[in-house]
């Protein structure tokens, strides 16, 4: 375990401070690099163990945050090894630009739940916490692989994608040709290579554009509207849709069906799922069905449940309040224009969550659901999970290291090496951008061989 | 009724070239060896392809020489031809191959066998092995002789219930009309040995005088043969060589096939086991390619022993008359007269992740296996699984460590640990783009990187181990002195570099640095290099190549670090996987059927996510420290 990781280490909401924390041998060298004390002269890797700093982070000579660092060295840390915090104060934003300094000067983004994991290897925890280390890994690890793919933008995927397939194909090419030389010529070759390299090259270049300016992936509250048939859900989406105008729609990808649209609530932003299937038969619950609702609701951190007042809960009700359960949830008690049959205090305690009586025929009753999220967000009550953060510094670490090896595969070729090195090269870019897709390598490269090119015998 | 019974260390199930690397590894670690096939007649035999070697493969052979195995010293006796390929490209790549006579191979392998001290031929078909308390104790034959044992190595290639193809015609018989061994399987299967059913296939042989090669390309051997043994004298290789010759196929044959794929036994579905995809029939090249107008064909001589040619490139399954006009239809071969028919060929292998890297199998103490047995294909894949098997058998016997190649340590290992851990639905062959850290598993240092290992096994003579030891040193030194060679601008040194097209210099430099320049090299660099000592050519091609793309060699070398590190971290094989509650189920139920050896294997088990690889070493820890501290 030599490598030195750093992630964020809390879940923020808009309001609150952030922290980067960096583990391991190096971390004081990375963050020696970009702190500056006030007066300019503290050297943090001389500083006393378990002392805290006040000081700038910069990149190079920008300015990217004022903070407090907290120096703690091994073994009296949680991990065991060195570790530094830096509590960031500018947000959001800052936070993320510091922790994509401290990955510049040569931290890795660490894995899913692998501070708990360093913690319990080098002894920090005890035998008995060893289930709970195990289970806090395999489930941080199904959310990052989530938030990663959820929140990868379809277009993203697609160009990806394309970048993958355009590789894997001239990598097979390569490699046809080295298996069967009697074969598959590469007479000319490289000078070809070299134009789909700097093509795609520039593709990535793109997509790590794309990635500062943090569009690659859609933060936002993960949030689903259930509800059962005709209780209104297309009309609240319409509603919250069309009073904000600030949507932001994408169409879906090869891979997935839904539709993703994201509203900005007093610069909150909220990112409906699977709003097609509410869109398309007002009926998510029948279309998807039970169990694929169940597990929307899960993962979302915020669930509105639309009950229609004017006629009894049925069962669909009952379902939809089971899954209620431990979630930050909001009821929407809706058709109040209509005469209710449902008793507005009783929802409240079998639910246990706020009611708001609304109509959203008559477009009564949104202020209240707004003004009732915003205070759930800044008083930290509906946070979302901090590994959403970290995706994105993930998905540009993994890009440009994809454009560094594309790099490396442009100078083979101006060296003039011969074709078995660019393989080498250009499987690690592939192997990198199929990082952001949740894709490994496998066996790829040899069915793409077997596939697309006819070998001996 | 009264039974033969006779004991033995180790039996070998088969002669072919798995069989005999792995007979001969047994019996000269001194441990007492039979061999059973079913004909004497066809040990070594070549039944496709008349070749040694090729892109990766070549690799194969090399290591399986520098461990003590036979077939590079075999070939290098009885090539007719033999080139190295890939010249062109980088030394990770080259690859040598040689086309064998196939009579003289087989005679002089057979002959190297009967003059092994401890090694027993017979011909005889064992039917059944005997199992005691999980541990193989013996086989029987199928005369009903008993031959008591400690290890049992299976090596039976493609004669498992074996059945020969071609249009509707169909015979139970293994390669070349050869008996096929049909009750072997049986008893795997009582022994509760999961069996998958391949197929394979070869072409035509055709009498050579009924061939007009002025309508091929005539393809020569190289001028300068390199041979495959490290042991070799390379001037005992310098011999007159054989032609191959090289023509295509045209619209017509490609019409002639897709006119009777309906009498494919392969098309019609009369054929259930699955073929390799890198090593397809004409019929499926012409319906998987069928953008393509033509396909190359090499005509290729089985021997100096008969005029037969292997028609390289057209192995098929169509019926004879359509055989008979295809072939006729390519350029050269309007009048041929086909010896042998093309067949296809399905035999019973099993799934290998029953195995250990070892080749021991997981269930049966004392049973090992390989070749196409294992589900590889190919002469060279089946030796060096042989040879490693034959190395387990007798180290088990002996007590002593048993020898597992990592996949940054040889081809083997990469060969192997794919057998093993990966899920493999075809018959497999070696290719380099499998071997990730390539750079460093070239063929001209194999003798360098496992030499050694060949010495602690056993294989390998002292003298031939300080060889070794001696040339690694005068590598070193020579590369450190190359390093450290300043280099000035001088009249001389500006003259030379001008002379390659070489950027001239306006500071001093190293002697290195000059020669990483692409145009340069070890050799170009002599003349400005006056202190230069008198090294062998073997010495001198590792230095160039060593300085030329230490780069690249260094970032490998790096990788592998991380790999071992990972490799080292053994797993138990008592883990009990259903106690690790946190393991997803796809992964629980793939560790539990493969079981590795290593955190490193089980990372590489398709379905096994990193995230399943961190609960594992925690949970791995926790059960180390529960031992210590129960």
């Amino acid at each position: 375990m030599e490598t030195t990781i750093a992630a964020i280490s809390t879940a923020m909401s808009a309001s609150g401070i952030g922290i980067v924390r960096i583990s391991g041998p190096e971390a004081l060298e990375v963050v020696s690099h970009i702190y500056r004390s006030k007066g300019g002269k503290k050297k943090i890797k001389e500083v006393n163990t378990h002392t805290i700093h006040y000081g700038y982070i910069y990149d190079k000579d920008e300015l990217i945050d004022e903070v407090l660092v907290m120096v703690m060295k091994a073994p009296r840390t949680f991990t065991g090894e060195d570790t530094v915090e830096i509590d960031c104060h500018g947000g959001v934003y800052a936070m993320k630009r510091v922790l994509e300094t401290v990955i510049k000067n040569g931290a890795k983004i660490a894995a899913p739940g692998e501070f708990t994991k360093r913690a319990f290897l080098n002894g920090r925890l005890d035998l008995s916490q060893a289930e709970a280390v195990m289970d806090v890994i395999q489930a941080k690890n199904e959310y990052a692989l989530k938030s990663s793919m959820d929140q990868l933008r379809g277009s993203v995927h697609r160009a990806i994608k394309e970048i993958r397939s355009n590789l894997i194909y001239h990598i097979a090419y390569i490699e046809s040709a080295l298996d069967d030389p009697e074969h598959i010529s590469l007479d000319g070759y490289p000078q070809e290579l070299l134009k789909i390299v700097d093509k795609e090259q520039e593709e990535i270049e793109n997509l790590l554009k794309t990635a500062s300016d943090g569009k690659m992936i859609q933060e936002g509250i993960q949030t689903v509207i259930l509800g059962k048939p005709n209780a209104g859900k297309s009309s609240l989406l319409n509603l919250l849709v069309g009073e904000n105008r600030a949507i932001v729609t994408d169409i879906a990808g090869t891979t997935r069906d839904i539709l993703e649209e994201y509203i900005t609530l007093h610069g909150i932003t909220l990112k409906m799922v699977d709003t097609a299937g509410i869109r398309d038969t007002d009926d998510i619950v029948e279309k998807i069905g039970v169990g694929r609702a169940k597990e929307i609701a899960r993962d979302a951190d915020l669930i509105l449940y639309v009950v229609d007042s004017s006629t009894p809960l049925d069962e669909n009700d009952e379902q939809i309040i089971s899954m209620l359960e431990g979630k930050k949830a909001i009821v929407l008690y809706n058709k109040t224009d209509l005469s209710p049959v449902v008793d507005i205090e009783s929802l409240k305690t079998r639910t246990g969550h706020p009611v708001i009586p609304i109509s959203a025929k008559e477009e009564t009753g949104i202020r209240e659901l707004e003004e009732k999220i915003k205070t759930m967000f800044f008083s930290g009550s509906l946070t979302f999970n901090d590994e959403v953060y970290i995706t994105n510094a993930r998905h540009k670490e993994a890009l440009e290291e994809a454009a560094a090896s594309l790099k490396l595969v442009r100078q083979s070729i101006e060296l003039g090496m011969p074709e078995d090195f660019f393989s080498i090269d250009l499987m690690n870019a592939y192997e990198c951008l199929g990082k952001i897709l949740g894709e490994s390598v496998g066996e790829d490269l040899v069915n793409e061989i077997f596939s697309k090119f006819c070998m001996g015998k | 009724m009264k039974t033969l019974v006779e004991d033995y260390d180790i039996v070998v199930v088969g002669a072919g070239h798995a069989g005999c690397e792995a007979a001969l590894a047994g019996a000269r670690l001194g441990l007492s060896t039979i061999m059973f096939t079913v004909s004497v007649d066809s040990i070594a035999l070549m039944p496709c392809n008349p070749n040694i070697g090729g892109s990766s493969k070549g690799h194969l052979v090399r290591e399986l020489d520098a461990l003590g195995g036979e077939m590079g010293k075999n070939i290098d006796k009885t090539f007719i031809q033999s080139k190295m390929l890939n010249c062109s490209k980088g030394p990770a790549v080259h690859s040598l191959r040689a086309q064998a006579d196939k009579q003289a191979y087989s005679n002089r392998m057979r002959r190297t066998l009967e003059e092994t001290k401890n090694l027993t031929i017979k011909q005889g078909e064992v039917t059944k092995l005997l199992v005691e308390d999980g541990r193989i104790v013996g086989v029987e034959t199928f005369s009903g002789a008993i031959y008591n044992c400690k290890a049992v190595i299976l090596c039976t290639g493609t004669y498992l219930k074996a059945r020969c193809i071609y249009g509707d015609v169909s015979n139970y018989t293994g390669p070349n009309g050869l008996q096929a061994a049909n009750y072997l399987t049986d008893s795997l299967k009582e022994l509760g040995i999961e069996m998958y059913r391949f197929k394979t296939g070869t072409p035509a042989r055709i009498a050579g005088n009924s061939i007009d090669f002025t309508k091929m390309e005539e393809q020569f051997g190289d001028e300068r043969v390199v041979p495959f043994s490290f042991s070799t004298d390379p001037e005992e290789v310098q011999i007159e060589q054989q032609s191959c010759w090289l023509t295509y196929t045209n619209e017509k044959t490609h019409e002639i096939i897709r006119a009777n794929l309906d009498r494919s036994p392969l098309f019609s579905g009369a054929i259930e086991g699955t073929g390799p995809r890198y090593c397809p029939s004409i019929e499926d090249k012409v319906v998987r390619f069928s953008d393509k107008n033509r396909h190359q064909v090499f005509i290729e001589p089985e021997g100096l022993y008969t005029n037969e040619m292997y028609i390289g490139g057209m192995s098929s399954s169509l019926p004879e008359d359509v055989q008979y006009a295809m072939y006729r239809s390519v350029p050269g071969l309007e009048n041929a007269r086909i010896v042998k028919n093309a067949y296809a060929i399905e035999y019973d292998c099993i799934n290998p992740r029953q195995l250990y890297p070892t080749l021991e199998f997981k269930s049966i103490k004392g049973l090992f296996s390989a070749g196409q047995f294992n589900g590889s294909s190919g002469y060279e894949e089946a030796a060096a699984q042989g040879l490693i098997a034959g190395i387990n058998a007798a180290m088990e016997i002996k007590g002593e460590d048993m020898l597992i190649l990592d996949r940054s340590e040889a081809y083997i290992g990469v060969l192997i640990d794919d057998l093993v851990t990966k899920e493999n639905h075809e018959p497999y062959r070696m290719m380099t783009s499998r071997a990730e850290y390539r750079l460093l598993l070239r063929q001209d240092n194999a003798d360098l990187r496992l030499r050694k290992k060949g010495y602690q096994v056993g294989l390998i003579d002292e003298e031939t181990y300080l060889k070794i030891v001696e040339k690694e040193k005068r590598i070193d030194e020579e590369i450190k002195r190359v390093e450290h060679t300043n280099i000035g601008a001088s009249k001389e040194v500006q003259e030379l570099l001008a002379s390659y097209g070489s950027t001239l210099l306006k500071s001093g430099t190293t002697l290195a640095e000059l020669i990483r320049r692409p145009e340069l090299s070890y050799e170009a660099v002599a003349p400005i290099d006056p202190d230069r000592p008198e090294l062998p050519y073997d010495v001198m091609e590792q230095v160039d190549i060593n300085i030329k793309y230490d780069g690249y060699i260094r970032r490998q070398m790096k990788q592998v670090e991380q790999f071992k590190k990972l490799e080292a971290r053994k797993i138990p094989q008592d883990l009990d996987y259903a106690k690790v509650g946190s393991l997803r189920i796809e992964a629980r139920q793939k560790l539990e059927a493969y079981r590795p050896i290593s955190i490193g294997q089980a990372s590489r088990i398709s379905g096994v996510s990193p995230a399943d690889i961190s609960v594992l070493l925690v949970y791995l820890e926790q059960y180390a420290k529960r031992r210590n501290n129960p």
